[in-house]
């Protein structure tokens, strides 16, 4: 099994999370990938588009197009920025526009890490160990813009030494939003905690999630309860030996 | 984004509030249970095909409305009944109210709907001193507290049996009373003799089918089709978007709704009223009325790329599933539609400049257009409105700071090397001590702990990789 596989760590795996981008190209790489990294990329847009900037996101959509133009296989760490990519670009870039066949070229060679280990390197079993009890967060993009529910969880249950338990409401949205979060901080949080609770009921210590943004809302808002809880990205679980 | 201070107020205060936060989130988590088993594939292996189907039939019946509008007219008139056009809610209260005074009538019971709070009709009515009674229990007892419905199908949901039992004791003066049978049974006496004295009954419709000219209601309490048989005249108040093609498209959508809606496989009642009573038949109205309503209607039919907002059918099921309708509750959607449904529907009704905020009170986590049963696409339609928003506000030249952030990141974005040192400085700058009190950061910190910049970021993280240089 070998290929070239470019990363999109996504802008805020780039500034806040750097070790989930580290985790996905060692997993990558034992996989016997030969990982890139184009240090020009930047962001989706997904911020601006999701707050009604269409053209402010269009102009970073195209910027992420003639960075990845030439790749094969573009992984990313986040479903969310994925699902903007393969979906949104599309509403950016309607039928007709100039970037259009490059969106639809684009398009398919993008992929969300564990989409990615499943269906491209057909592989369920990484080789990870990691001793611990965890529950799997369904983030929303994944779940219901790119269909992402079992896979997360066969990969998982592949790790040595570790326990999956399912919360109750496990495709509940963890109130992160975008700048949801900021506009309605008071709901985006009450969201969260709603959430958190149904956690601690499942008696896991590890919430893992394949998006570092829900993850950064779900920290936050546990370290504010002061609950011992703690996040990983998945791409951190199968790296982990 | 602009909000009210007083909207935001409210808003925290009802997300604040641990009765109302109980009783509508386990109210809304059982009806969300019931609908997931009641659509299950054992349940309703042609779920999913239903509901594109139900989606084909809507577009086609709005795509086709003036043909199949007059098709209904028709068929009503050929029945004896008659159809009234009105362009606006005010027009529906003034027919109304001239029918009940030439025909001597001062008491109207009304089953629920929609509709006619949209447009405020108990208010209208009541200042032509006519006296308009709900019938529908959990209608009722909000008409008694003087409150809006707070959910599309379950109007009370938000009120605890102990509520119900304040509202009974203090409007109607009876003993009170804690067991919600026996409330009902309250309602009931005092109903009955309303049932029986009124001179009009006001329903809404589910459907309006048009090959057969028939209203079609669906109700679980049989106060509905009292309404429409007690009364010796019956008005149907609908929205022209209400029509489907022919009969035979009716089990698609009582499937779709009563499934969707409550988690039944039918509801306990579905009525089919096609004109008076006629010569042969023992009871039923002597007259039948049908008031087709647009109040904004035509506007939405105009915007194909949001037209299929009217699609509709009023199950409720993206409220039930909706994490921020959960939070925030009905009454905080400025409309008597509440919800996803609400946040898509209002601005186009009423403006986007009255409540731009609306179609941001949503994490985008696309929960409404998984469980609705026609398959609206509300999460894509709340990004088409906010783009509105942001045209709107650029054009009068509000919101011009988050405006200018945006164009900020915009441009920052496609530097690399810009993007790179920004992500640094900001990252040196969340150390030092005051930072958090900036806009952004604050209203994060204001609820969460914000996460500890990361000491480097990927890029340099992956040259040190590249060169060795990492453990």
């Amino acid at each position: 099994m070998y290929g070239r596989v470019s990363l999109f760590v996504t802008c805020l795996v780039d500034q806040l999370f750097p070790n989930v981008g580290l985790a996905v190209a060692d997993v990558l790489e034992r996989l016997g990938y030969q990982v890139e990294f184009r240090p020009q990329q930047t962001c989706c847009g997904q911020p601006a588009f999701n707050s009604g900037y269409r053209e402010e996101a269009q102009a970073v959509a195209e910027h992420f197009i003639r960075v990845f133009r030439d790749a094969d296989f573009i992984v990313v760490p986040s479903g969310s920025c994925t699902s903007m990519i393969t979906h949104h670009f599309f509403e950016l870039f309607p039928a007709g526009s100039d970037l259009r066949e490059e969106v639809e070229y684009l398009a398919p060679r993008v992929w969300e890490f564990s989409k990615f280990l499943l269906e491209v390197a057909k592989v369920e079993d990484v080789g990870a160990r990691f001793e611990g009890v965890v529950t799997y967060h369904d983030s929303c993009h994944a779940l219901r813009e790119l269909g992402i529910r079992e896979g997360p969880r066969r990969l998982l249950a592949k790790v040595r030494g570790l326990t999956l338990r399912e919360m109750s409401i496990a495709e509940e949205c963890c109130g992160f939003g975008g700048t949801f979060s900021i506009k309605f901080p008071e709901v985006s949080a009450g969201m969260a905690r709603t959430k958190i609770e149904s956690i601690l009921k499942t008696g896991a210590s590890t919430i893992v999630s394949i998006d570092s943004s829900c993850l950064m809302q779900l920290q936050g808002v546990i370290a504010r309860m002061g609950v011992p809880l703690e996040t990983k990205h998945l791409a951190e679980i199968l790296a982990s030996r | 984004m602009i909000i009210s201070a007083e909207r935001k107020q409210s808003i925290e205060r009802a997300v604040a509030d641990p009765k109302l936060q109980l009783a509508v989130y386990s109210a809304t988590a059982r009806l969300k249970q019931k609908r997931v088993e009641a659509v299950s594939p054992a349940e309703l292996p042609d779920y999913q095909q239903l509901r594109e189907c139900a989606h084909q039939l809507k577009k086609h019946a709005l795509e086709n409305l003036d043909y199949y509008l007059e098709q209904f007219e028709a068929n009503v008139l050929a029945h004896g009944g008659k159809v009234i056009f009105a362009q606006t809610g005010k027009q529906v209260g003034e027919f109304i109210a001239t029918l009940a005074k030439q025909r001597g009538v001062s008491l109207l019971v009304k089953s629920k709907s929609m509709t006619t709070e949209e447009i405020h009709l108990n208010e209208a009515l009541e200042r032509e001193k006519l006296e308009a009674v709900e019938t529908d229990l959990g209608e009722y007892i909000l008409q008694l507290a003087h409150e809006r419905p707070f959910h599309i199908v379950a109007p009370a949901v938000h009120k605890t049996r102990h509520d119900v039992a304040d509202i009974l004791s203090q409007k109607l003066g009876v003993q009170r009373e804690e067991v919600p049978e026996h409330q009902a049974m309250i309602a009931r006496r005092t109903l009955r003799e309303k049932f029986l004295a009124a001179g009009i009954g006001i329903s809404g419709a589910n459907f309006l089918v048009a090959d057969s000219g028939a209203v079609v209601l669906v109700e679980n309490e049989g106060n509905a089709r009292l309404c429409v048989s007690a009364p010796p005249i019956h008005v149907a108040v609908a929205g022209i978007e209400k029509i489907i093609p022919r009969a035979q498209d009716l089990p698609v959508f009582l499937k779709l709704l009563a499934r969707s809606g409550t988690g039944q496989r039918l509801t306990v009642y579905t009525s089919f009223l096609s004109g008076p009573r006629r010569a042969a038949e023992v009871d039923g109205p002597s007259e039948f009325y049908v008031v087709l309503m647009n109040n904004g209607r035509t506007k939405l039919l105009a915007d194909s790329s949001k037209r299929e907002s009217l699609f509709c059918i009023r199950c409720g099921a993206c409220l039930n599933a909706c994490p921020v309708y959960r939070k925030i509750g009905g009454h905080n959607y400025p409309w008597a539609y509440s919800g996803p449904i609400g946040a898509i529907i209002t601005p186009q009704y009423q403006g986007l400049s009255q409540d731009p905020w609306l179609p941001y009170a949503s994490s985008l986590c696309g929960a409404c257009a998984e469980v609705c049963p026609v398959k609206i696409d509300i999460p894509r339609i709340l990004l088409e409105l906010r783009h509105e928003v942001t045209r709107e506000e650029r054009r009068q030249g509000k919101n011009g700071l988050e405006r200018f952030a945006f164009r900020a990141y915009s441009w920052v974005m496609r530097k690399p090397k810009l993007y790179a040192a920004a992500g640094r400085a900001a990252a040196l700058g969340a150390r030092l001590p005051g930072m958090l009190s900036l806009g952004p950061a604050r209203l994060w910190a204001s609820q969460r702990e914000t996460p500890k910049p990361a000491a480097a970021s990927f890029r340099q993280l992956w040259r040190q990789r590249q060169a060795g240089r990492l453990p």
